[in-house]
């Protein structure tokens, strides 16, 4: 054990001397960092939204929506189906993740409905009993297919959201199957994003029904192809919201819009809009045709506004006035830049910090760890004389190496996370006062310093190992825990498992060999 | 300067002839605290009982009374206020609301409005922190199975670097350090949340590391003197690891008392766990560990080598 080939010193100077490189942007300022040559290392450890101060958010994707909705769908086109071929048929409706049928003459019509069917879509799997029930199922790959680009999309739009907010360095990321995370560093009080992330943004054109009032509808005669919508903000005289009848055909939908933009028109703060070509060309045909009458701008299912046609609209460019502040022009410019969703989401959790509260901590942290590196350091001194000197090199530069590696795999640093920093500081020494010990039960039992160096070495080693598996386990196992500040913890512990065994095991041995060769002592003074 | 020792350089402590003794104080302390534990209970924070939680701070002291009067008249169920650090800071602390997920988001809404209200806009907000039942319910599991996953793991490593004697021991020991950090955190009522799960987890690692450093010294001893009476081995196995022991406990409760007194009030908890599970860990690698060995008896290999080496009888 006291060997040491030219090749291994060179390895562990030289890894020492990589770890003091990777480390050292973090004591420069952070521009400074940055205008690094490109060859040296210029990575700062990245700070948690707890240090930083941030929002954090989760989102779940409500993909079952996607599905009810392509079943509704599925549901039409049976309809239109069974009656385009004139086979009778009760009882059409939706069981489950199923559309379901009974035909009126099983006998007669069983296998032109089952073609029929088959048709509408090739993804889908008709089973037909000879009682004349008949089930529509999607297959369950493309139920996976529709869920995972529901997620996929909705990943996009909530990307596009916050990038027109103008946020900082985002982070969204996709978590397990349904779920988004989105962490916002610098944003603190996140009601506008969470208030921007909880709408659909699905906006329709569509008329107005004039032959029916609303009156009328809510007597239950809403007619076919109608129906019955709040407006968004504007409320009657008892303070219920404003309700239109609308037909359920649709103009123009909200994918044909390519900009929007908050403007003013006779001091009222309104969103500009344009149609792309085909959204233009199908805007002008239906307003030629219906001048004179309303059409409804419908958000979310609710009427954000419903202007009457004054003319023919044809360059695809118009403008959507309603019950706007600045801000609330801002953002539903904002989002109907960005697009609709395809399904809503909702927050599962949030965790935000302040950024006085980030300072605070980082503040706390460092004192913290310089005072537990300082009491660890005097009492190694203290305990261990010249021998304590060697594992307090050694204990510093695995703080250093343990910066460098946080700083070069870009792990983020916790609040628990520097907790685990000064307790590794606690617990690297460990290896070494094991050595030492055993140096000294050696010495005791009478073997020269050469001897007894060697043995305390070899014969420590493999109770080193032994206990830093298990702690290194424990370490692993805090990566489960969680996506935030706990994971912080775990990555610093077990990096810092891995630091303190080379450190403590090759850096001091290296030093205490030195030392040993050197003045060739009689006796250590240990 | 000649070094210091805290340990003299041999000792002969009779640990595990008092171990009849230090059993009986460790069940005490395990009825103890499984009592708190059914009594009292944990204080479980948001993290597991979902809710919310919402750390403020005023532009002057805060009025605790005036502010629990607003918020507990917002018709959200459980509201508790507390100061936190210091008089212009207040945690606030709302139960989770019925129904879904999107309830928490609306009392998250209506708490910061009322306190707007209050406070004329004076009000900041350090911390907010919502968990709605689908995470919470989540984070219940992962972090049972985190605990769980680690006690069994080191069994299995233990029973794989030793026998299966020494992984009994050593889980038992585990059992008690854990079981004992539990009945702590009923007893104080600290908060317990996804933290104190890991410190849990740190606490299993560091105890495990220190029964480790004993058992491995009873195994060495066990091949070197084959005819010792396991009592006397054992003995002799703490004392020779004694100066570790304490050693290393007293660098890990100096790095600890750093943070727990300069790190901030956020993780005063989390290192608080810690600090306990390590006197606890020590406490049951020299006292209980190691006396479950007499109890469990080890085979001593290489009894059949022994009788070749030494002729019989002496």
């Amino acid at each position: 054990m006291l060997h040491f080939s030219r090749l291994k010193i060179n390895m562990i100077l030289g890894l020492c001397l990589f770890g003091i490189l990777f480390a050292a942007p973090n004591l420069l300022d952070e521009e400074l960092a940055a205008d690094l040559p490109g060859w040296l290392p210029h990575k700062q450890i990245s700070l948690g939204l707890d240090l930083q101060g941030g929002s954090h958010l989760l989102l779940e994707v409500g993909v079952e929506t996607v599905v009810r909705e392509r079943l509704n769908s599925l549901v039409d086109e049976t309809r239109a189906a069974l009656r385009g071929a004139r086979i009778g048929y009760s009882g059409l409706g939706t069981s489950g993740e199923r559309v379901i049928v009974t035909l009126r003459d099983p006998a007669a019509d069983l296998e032109t409905a089952r073609g029929l069917l088959r048709a509408v879509d090739r993804n889908l799997l008709v089973s037909a009993d000879d009682d004349g029930s008949i089930e529509l199922a999607l297959s369950e790959p493309a139920m996976a297919e529709m869920r995972t680009a529901a997620v996929t999309q909705s990943l996009e739009i909530v990307r596009r959201r916050i990038d027109e907010t103008g946020t900082r360095e985002p982070t969204i990321q996709r978590q397990g199957s349904e779920r988004i995370l989105v962490q916002l560093p610098g944003i603190d009080d996140p009601e506008r994003i969470k208030s921007i992330l909880g709408q659909t943004a699905k906006m329709t054109f569509q008329l107005i029904d004039e032959n029916t009032t609303v009156g009328d509808a809510l007597l239950g005669r809403l007619p076919a192809g109608s129906e019955i919508l709040e407006s968004a903000d504007r409320v009657d005289a008892n303070g219920r919201p404003i309700q239109e009848v609308v037909r359920k055909r649709i103009m123009v939908s909200g994918e044909h819009l390519i900009d929007a933009q908050p403007t003013f028109q006779d001091n009222q703060p309104v969103v500009a809009f344009s149609f792309d070509p085909v959204g233009a060309r199908k805007f002008g045909a239906v307003t030629s045709k219906n001048i004179g009458k309303r059409f409804a701008i419908v958000l979310d299912n609710k009427v954000i506004s419903a202007p009457v046609i004054r003319s023919a609209i044809t360059g695809g460019r118009g403008i959507i006035s309603g019950n706007f502040t600045v801000s609330s022009a801002t953002d539903l410019a904002l989002l109907l830049r960005a697009g609709a969703l395809p399904a809503p989401l909702t927050i599962l959790e949030e965790r935000s910090v302040g950024p006085d509260l980030g300072a605070d901590s980082i503040r706390a942290g460092k004192i913290a760890a310089v005072l537990g590196l300082t009491f660890v350091l005097v009492f190694m001194g203290v305990c261990y004389g010249l021998f304590g000197l060697a594992a307090n090199i050694a204990l510093v530069m695995n703080v250093v190496l343990l910066a460098g590696a946080l700083s070069a795999l870009q792990a983020t640093l916790t609040l628990p996370g520097i907790a685990g920093i000064v307790l590794t500081i606690g617990m690297a020494v460990d290896a070494n006062v094991l050595v030492f010990e055993r140096i000294r039960e050696e010495m005791a039992a009478g073997r020269t310093p050469f001897s007894a160096v060697d043995a305390g070495y070899q014969r420590a080693l493999i109770t080193i190992i032994d206990s830093n598996v298990t702690t290194f386990i424990a370490a692993i196992l805090l990566f489960g825990l969680g996506s935030g500040p706990v994971k912080g913890f775990g990555v610093t512990l077990a990096i810092g498992i891995l630091t303190s065994l080379f450190t403590s095991v090759m850096v001091t041995r290296l030093i205490v060999v030195t030392w040993l060769r050197r003045t060739r002592p009689r006796s250590l003074p240990l | 300067m000649k070094p210091l020792r805290l340990i003299p350089r041999k000792t002969n402590f009779r640990f595990v002839g008092l171990r009849r003794l230090f059993y009986a104080l460790s069940i005490a302390a395990m009825i103890a605290s499984a009592g708190l534990f059914g009594v009292r209970g944990l204080n479980l924070g948001i993290d597991f009982l979902g809710g919310i939680m919402i750390e403020a701070q005023t532009a002057g002291p805060a009025d605790l009374g005036a502010m629990r009067a607003v918020l507990g008249g917002l018709g959200l169920g459980e509201v508790t206020l507390q100061n936190f650090g210091a008089p212009d800071d207040v945690l606030i602390r709302v139960a989770r609301q019925p129904g879904g997920e999107k309830e928490q988001q609306v009392a998250v809404a209506k708490v910061k409005r009322a306190l707007a209200a209050m406070g004329a806009g004076d009000i900041s907000y350090r911390r907010v922190e919502s968990v709605g039942p689908k995470v919470s319910a989540e984070l219940v599991e992962a972090g049972l199975t985190a605990v769980v996953a680690a006690v069994f793991l080191m069994l299995l490593y233990i029973w794989f670097r030793f026998e299966w004697q020494f992984s009994i021991g050593a889980v038992v020991a585990l059992l008690h350090d854990v079981g004992l950090t539990m009945g702590m955190f009923a007893l104080t009522q600290f908060e317990f949340n996804l933290a104190s799960i890991a410190a849990i987890l740190t606490i299993v690692g560091y105890s495990i590391n220190d029964t480790v450093v004993v058992y491995d010294r009873v195994r060495e001893n066990l091949r070197k003197y084959k005819t010792m009476p396991m009592a006397d081995l054992a003995d002799l196995s703490l004392n020779e690891t004694l100066s570790r022991t304490v050693m290393t406990s007293a660098t890990t409760l100096l790095a600890l008392f750093a943070l727990y007194f300069f790190g901030g009030e956020v993780i005063q908890g989390f290192v608080f766990a810690m600090m306990f599970g390590v006197v606890v860990g020590t406490y049951s690698s020299v006292f209980i560990a190691v006396a479950l060995l007499l109890e469990l008896k080890p085979t001593r290999r290489g009894g059949a080598k022994a009788e070749v080496e030494e002729p019989p009888g002496s």
